[in-house]
């Protein structure tokens, strides 16, 4: 009965936002790589990367916001040289993705070193802090877990529906979604396929970055290493699970989010008679049947992981 | 060459000494020609001719070596789409540029609107679009998924999808290729209101009664030159026959049959869907001696049907029986040793496996005989040996029996696919298109060899798209629509509008065979 208790507290709910916070975005960017037919794997290393930059940044004495400008353009530059590498020269996306999370998880562990080269135990940052939305924290239950969050959150929903409406509702969107599924039909409509994929490959990469910053911005305050600890591969099952749709999407993040919060407190309630990797355990195989059972009939973006030649014969 | 016709009308386009090498080949040598306001100019040619390539280049997907092209007086830069759409080009490619899981409306307005407009304006499009349906009688629902739309609607969205930018000059290639009788005539309808209203049409096609059908004037391509340019007044379909190909066509008149036991039957089988319709029920008896045409529009089951018949799609219900014995299992191991010989639909990705040498895929069905192998280990001397008993029995042009079969033309894989497929005199044969794409001397030569066959007792069944083809080889014809086969009718007893009708589903009762009597 207590396990079933825990479902119907505020803390729960606000610890399972909180936790589903980097995922979303990172889940929105990998989205929409992938809406455009761009498959990228370097999001466990852009998010590294973006949790180190934004953190840095703010280190360095920036305010936070600025950080999280930083984390953006560096998931960018990460995204440009990915999408340059897959798109024009058409290399293989598996490899080059894996390839982009060695780089940039590496360069941003010898980056640290290079320029923490003194400090044993990482440096804190004043993080954002929870902002309480006046009047709707009141609402009870719902009101702590969603209301009392810091304003990154609030910015991760709010990425959510900007990727909804851009994707369904702009010119741009059109141009992304029809480049997943059919590239010719871009090219013969006067478009570049290769800017348009790139273009997205960088945005997304971009929310991938803030979402590793949100690690060390939002969810903690210092930068370690292994912290990024294979969201972005979550993330990439959950674009599955969500079956390229931003709304399904974000629901799949709070339902692992929730998951992972629910462990953490079986965890303490069983007081160690079930060893605890049982329960870190949960969430993942969760996951995986919920993949199984939702994602078996989707209707994939047609032109993923292909790669296409202008003029080819 | 001097104009007679319509010197008054205005040069809308203007191609001249356009040239294109693709590595040795050359696709497009020294071409030139023009298109006047409201007039339909012919592209004819065989396969491989170069029409294709020379759209390719006027619309910026090829850049040409050399040559110019104008529209309305004006050059047009070379190898950008958007500049060809800017001028006014509309082109409706053989193969569809359309996103599959995107609304008909969705496909239209993409790249006509400012990209990073806040918001698309989906309203004023529907209006639009809704506007020039009816105007030129093409009508599709806007809100509909193109995935759910059938060839004909896909083909009307890429008219449409021209006609809502304003195109000056409409390039359609290969337009019939995949329509019913009914729907060609429908947009050569359309065509006439199009020119009516002072568009130019460009209509490339190998199809001559079309030709002469729709167009004023007919620019003939043979091996990437042209070799003619006729106004349609003055020329007839001899005359282009002969451009087309350099000389007189002799169509061979096939004898007719005398068909023997029945060596392959199917009876009430059902698949799931396969590459378009599954099997709905289909009985179908193959006799010794007797080519089986399959008439259809594809999609309609035929996929389906002959991955059945090959073994490689299980049967949900109903059952195959050779020589009247009823096979418990059914695989593609099964089939080869039944000596069933498959030529398969798409050579490039299940006939042939194009980064293996030719000998590599001639013994890909058999390296498991003792001819092959011992104890698991291969007899190369004996592959290579059979490989080239193949390339000079079957006339295939190739450096060596070691070459990689990419490097091969399609004729020439066609005909390495065909010495595989009747090796060992097969008793029954699955011809899956067996001519899509070859130039004629090549279709000649397949038809003559399955014909051969046939008249050595095998059982054939001929699936293909191609209604002419259908019609020239079949001792009967049957047509396919929704996973039904119609009733067989013997050679030359439906003429090609009853077939289309079958073809459009028309005629077929509840219980999936067909109710008309042949």
């Amino acid at each position: 009965m207590e396990a079933f208790d825990i479902l119907l507290t505020a803390s729960f709910w606000a610890a399972a936002i909180r936790i589903a916070s980097p995922l979303i975005f990172a889940t929105m960017g990998e989205l929409i790589c992938e809406r455009a037919g761009v498959l990228n794997l370097g999001i466990e290393g852009i998010m590294t990367a973006g949790a180190f930059a934004g953190w840095f940044t703010v280190y360095l004495g920036f305010d936070l916001w600025t950080g999280v400008m930083i984390a953006a353009l560096t998931g960018a530059a990460f995204g440009l040289l990915h999408g340059v590498l897959t798109v024009p020269l058409g290399l293989s996306q598996h490899v080059i993705g894996i390839g982009i999370t060695l780089l940039a998880t590496s360069l941003t562990y010898f980056t640290y070193r290079l320029l923490l080269p003194e400090v044993s135990s990482p440096p804190k940052i004043e993080a954002f802090q929870p902002l309480a939305i006046p009047g709707l924290s009141e609402i009870p239950i719902l009101g702590p877990a969603l209301f009392e969050q810091t304003p990154l959150t609030y910015l991760a929903f709010v990425s959510v529906a900007v990727v909804a409406w851009v994707l369904y509702r702009t010119p741009a969107g059109v141009a992304v979604r029809a480049v997943g599924e059919n590239p010719s039909a871009v090219e013969a409509q006067g478009i570049s396929v290769s800017a348009v994929r790139i273009g997205a490959v960088m945005a997304g990469s971009a929310l991938m970055a803030i979402g590793g910053a949100f690690l060390t911005m939002s969810a903690f305050n210092s930068f370690f290493f292994e912290m990024i600890n294979g969201r972005g591969w979550i993330a990439i099952a959950l674009v599955v699970f969500g079956s390229w749709r931003p709304g399904k999407a974000l629901i799949g993040a709070i339902l692992f989010a929730a998951f992972d919060a629910y462990q953490v407190r079986l965890q303490q309630l069983t007081g160690g008679v079930i060893p605890y990797q049982v329960f870190l355990m949960m969430p993942y195989i969760l996951s995986i049947a919920a993949l199984v059972l939702v994602a078996r009939r989707v209707a994939y973006p047609k032109a993923l992981m292909v790669p296409y030649q202008k003029g080819e014969r | 060459m001097p104009d007679t016709a319509g010197d008054e009308a205005e040069t809308v386009l203007r191609l001249a000494g356009i040239t294109k090498h693709f590595g040795a080949l050359t696709a497009n040598d020294a071409i030139s020609l023009t298109l006047k306001r409201g007039e339909v100019v012919a592209l004819l040619g065989e396969n491989g001719a170069g029409k294709t390539t020379l759209m390719n280049i006027l619309f910026g997907h090829y850049t040409a070596d050399a040559g110019r092209i104008e529209v309305e007086g004006r050059p047009l830069p070379a190898g950008e789409p958007r500049a060809a759409l800017a001028a006014g080009i509309g082109m409706v490619h053989q193969h569809f540029t359309l996103a599959e899981q995107m609304s008909v409306l969705d496909n239209i307005v993409l790249g006509t609107q400012r990209l990073f407009r806040p918001r698309l304006d989906r309203r004023a499009a529907r209006t639009r679009i809704d506007r020039l349906a009816r105007d030129y009688g093409l009508a599709v629902d806007a809100q509909a998924q193109i995935k759910d739309l059938s060839v004909g609607e896909r083909q009307r969205v890429e008219i449409l999808k021209a006609l809502y930018r304003d195109a000056r000059i409409l390039i359609l290639d290969e337009p019939t290729a995949v329509l019913t009788p009914m729907e060609c005539e429908a947009l050569f309808a359309t065509l006439k209101k199009l020119v009516a209203d002072g568009l130019s049409v460009i209509f490339i096609s190998h199809k001559l009664h079309e030709v002469m059908a729709v167009s004023d004037r007919v620019v003939v391509l043979r091996a990437g030159a042209v070799a003619g340019t006729r106004a349609i007044g003055e020329t007839s379909a001899q005359d282009l026959a002969h451009l087309m190909v350099g000389a007189e066509l002799a169509q061979d008149e096939v004898a007719p049959a005398t068909p023997g036991p029945v060596l392959f039957a199917l009876a009430n089988a059902r698949t799931r869907s396969y590459g378009g319709a599954g099997l709905n029920g289909v009985s179908l008896e193959l006799r010794a001696g007797e080519i089986t045409g399959l008439a259809g529009i594809s999609g309609n089951g035929q996929a389906a049907l002959a991955a059945a018949i090959a073994g490689t799609l299980p049967l949900s219900a109903g059952t195959i029986s050779i020589r009247g014995e009823t096979m418990a299992r059914w695989s593609p191991r099964q089939a080869l040793a039944r000596r069933l010989g498959r030529i398969p639909e798409d050579r490039h990705a299940t006939g042939m496996i194009g980064d293996m040498s030719v000998t590599e895929n001639v013994i890909s069905e058999g390296y498991r005989s003792r001819r092959f192998s011992r104890l698991g280990i291969l007899d190369w001397a004996a592959a290579a040996a059979f490989a080239r008993q193949i390339i000079a029995a079957y006339d295939v042009k190739c450096p060596s029996e070691e070459a990689r079969v990419r490097l091969l033309s399609g004729g020439n894989m066609q005909k390495l696919i065909l010495g595989r497929a009747l090796d060992g005199d097969p008793e029954v044969i699955l011809a899956s298109q067996p001519t899509r794409g070859l130039d004629v001397g090549a279709v000649a030569y397949v038809h003559r060899r399955l014909v051969e066959a046939r008249d050595r007792g095998a059982a054939i069944l001929l699936i293909s798209e191609d209604l002419d083809e259908i019609q020239a080889l079949s001792d009967r014809i049957i047509v396919m629509s929704q996973g039904r086969l119609s009733a067989p009718s013997a050679r030359g007893a439906r003429s090609q509008r009853d077939l289309g009708i079958l073809m459009a589903g028309h005629g077929f009762d509840e219980h999936g065979s067909a109710s008309d009597a042949a």
